[in-house]
């Protein structure tokens, strides 16, 4: 049973960290914006997929490549990635502020309760999703290979893929940038300030609606980048990935302890790594079982998250 | 400067919290208001910062109606509030908290420093813990922090909301005697309180706030000694 997992257990992490990666930046799109609204945004998921198409579309349309062309090779094969993730990054982006501006801000500014923003969330993903069906005509859209899949060297056994490398190494620059942008920016101050306190934030001047933007902005970029990686790594989106894809990003997100930026870090990589091993142990059948049962595990035991004290004394 | 509220009610939801009350703030002056708990203290407060909205009568500053102005806007006017219960950014340090303190004005550096000193001067303990984390600090120190944050944005009017909340006697003391220094370098101060006996001694007037209504308004030394506000608010009435 564990033979697999023996065998491959360094390439098997090695896909689990990148897996984990994508999971990483999506999960900042639902932490962001649990940390300033203290709201689980469902519709991220949906965000996350149409930013997915971004990428098939750039490389489809965009630069005409075709399942028959060859794959990009040096400069014009930076370009077209950097285009991709761009495009990609922008739609969900944009998508996340109209997801905002649509089904969120009106019941915030007459004060409704928090149900009523849950519906209006599942509403609008429901509408996300269903448009993309439509105009997808309910079939999965495979990518183009843009990147081909080079075998760049052999650790431990384990083959190392250009397109797991750059994952990791992308979303590593993508999430550090972020987390500094978060750290160090007038605005990435003002956003933690509302996260803190949210009252005490408008009497230092704080513009909240301006700060739920960017937060709903920034959440978006990295849920787009997210879907730049997971189509350059699968080659394939559908307009229903985003239930499955996003489901494991909330879990990460709550397993690092829901509102907290590094908590989605760590709770990306160990989901995305704890995914693969036990798909290995267990089959792929059961990677979804292994997502929920965490989940459940971690909402049972440790419902404020692995880093959840941290986040509850910075909060007293 | 001048603040008025005029004829001021306002609702939580159905209920109405403040029912029609009118304040005077003139410069220089520090007015408290005082009153039980319910009495409509802390949201007169948080309506003249723009917490809460005002469902009618009118907040004057500075001769213009700023009813409608929205919260972030109002400390650009010179309105500053140490809200109740401190309201420290927790996760911040100590030094990001007070230069949050300025987040409205853009690009002063060079304000920033001067102000940071000021802060320092009335609270050296503040300069010790600059790179601690707000959530971190002690009760009174957390006030200290709240107080001068508020400074920070050079406000004219400096809202004060239950400042000895929490404290021990000695504290209470010494935030007291730093509120009349601030008043004194020209820093008008409108402060609620509980601890009615600390805020007549400190303030010129005064009003009393019982359940939404201003049922008394004096100069504050006359307060202490009106035997029916002793009775009340500083238990020590006319037999002890």
């Amino acid at each position: 049973m564990f033979k697999v997992l023996i065998d491959q257990f360094w390439s098997l992490t090695i896909s689990g960290v990148a897996l984990g990666f994508i999971y990483v930046l999506i999960s900042l799109g639902y932490t962001m914006v649990y940390g300033v609204l203290r709201m689980i945004n469902f519709a991220n998921s949906e965000i996350f997929m149409w930013g997915t198409f971004g990428t098939v579309v750039t490389n489809r349309d965009l630069f005409h490549y075709t399942q028959l062309s060859e794959p990009a090779k040096g400069f014009k094969l930076v370009f077209v990635l950097l285009s991709a993730l761009l495009v990609s990054m922008a739609i969900a982006g944009i998508t996340a502020v109209f997801v905002e501006f649509v089904a969120y801000r009106r019941l915030r500014a007459k004060g409704t309760n928090r149900l009523a923003t849950l519906i209006s969330a599942i509403g609008i993903s429901i509408a996300l999703s269903e448009v993309m069906r439509l105009l997808t005509a309910s079939r999965p859209v495979g990518s183009p290979r843009v990147l081909e899949k080079l075998i760049l060297t052999e650790v431990w056994g384990a083959n190392i893929r250009l397109d797991t490398v750059i994952t990791i190494i992308a979303a590593a620059i993508i999430f550090f940038i972020l987390e500094r942008f978060i750290k160090l920016s007038r605005m990435g101050k003002a956003i933690r300030a509302v996260s803190m306190n949210e009252d005490a934030a408008k009497l230092m001047g704080v513009n909240l609606n301006r700060v739920i933007t960017t937060t709903f902005l920034v959440g978006g970029l990295a849920t787009g980048a997210a879907g730049f990686f997971y189509v350059t790594v699968f080659e394939y989106t559908k307009f229903n990935i985003g239930f499955t894809m996003g489901m494991a990003a909330f879990t990460a997100a709550v397993l690092g302890g829901i509102g907290n930026i590094r908590g989605a870090f760590f709770g990306g990589v160990s989901l995305g790594l704890l995914e693969v091993y036990a798909s290995a142990v267990l089959g792929t059948q059961w990677k979804a079982v292994t997502v929920f049962i965490v989940l459940v595990l971690v909402l049972l035991f440790k419902p404020n998250g692995l880093f959840g004290e941290a986040v509850q004394t910075t909060r007293a | 400067m001048r603040l008025e509220i005029k004829d001021l009610h306002v609702h939580y939801g159905k209920i109405e919290a403040i029912k029609g009350i009118s304040v005077v703030v003139n410069e220089g002056e520090i007015v408290t208001l005082i009153g039980a708990n319910g009495a409509g203290k802390t949201t007169t407060l948080k309506t003249i910062s723009g917490l809460r909205k005002v469902s009618s009568g009118a907040i004057i500053f500075d001769g213009q109606d700023i009813s409608n102005v929205p919260a972030h806007e109002r400390v650009d006017l010179g309105i500053s509030q140490a809200p109740e219960g401190r309201g420290i950014f927790p996760g911040m340090t100590v030094l990001e908290n007070l230069e949050m303190g300025k987040f409205h004005r853009k690009n002063r550096k060079a304000e920033m420093d001067e102000d940071l000193d000021k802060v320092y001067t009335l609270f050296p303990r503040l300069k010790e813990r600059i790179s601690q984390a707000g959530g971190t600090l002690s009760g009174g120190e957390q006030q200290m922090l709240a107080i001068g944050r508020a400074l920070m944005s050079r406000p004219k009017v400096l809202l004060l909301d239950e400042p000895s909340m929490g404290l021990a006697p000695q504290m209470i003391a010494n935030i007291f005697r730093i509120i009349t220094e601030i008043n004194k370098t020209g820093v008008t101060i409108l402060l609620v309180e509980q601890n009615a006996q600390q805020a007549l001694q400190r303030a010129h007037r005064a009003y009393i706030l019982e359940t939404g209504n201003v049922v008394k308004e004096a100069k504050a030394s006359d307060l202490l000694n009106d035997p029916a506000v002793r009775e009340a608010y500083l238990g020590t009435g006319a037999h002890s």
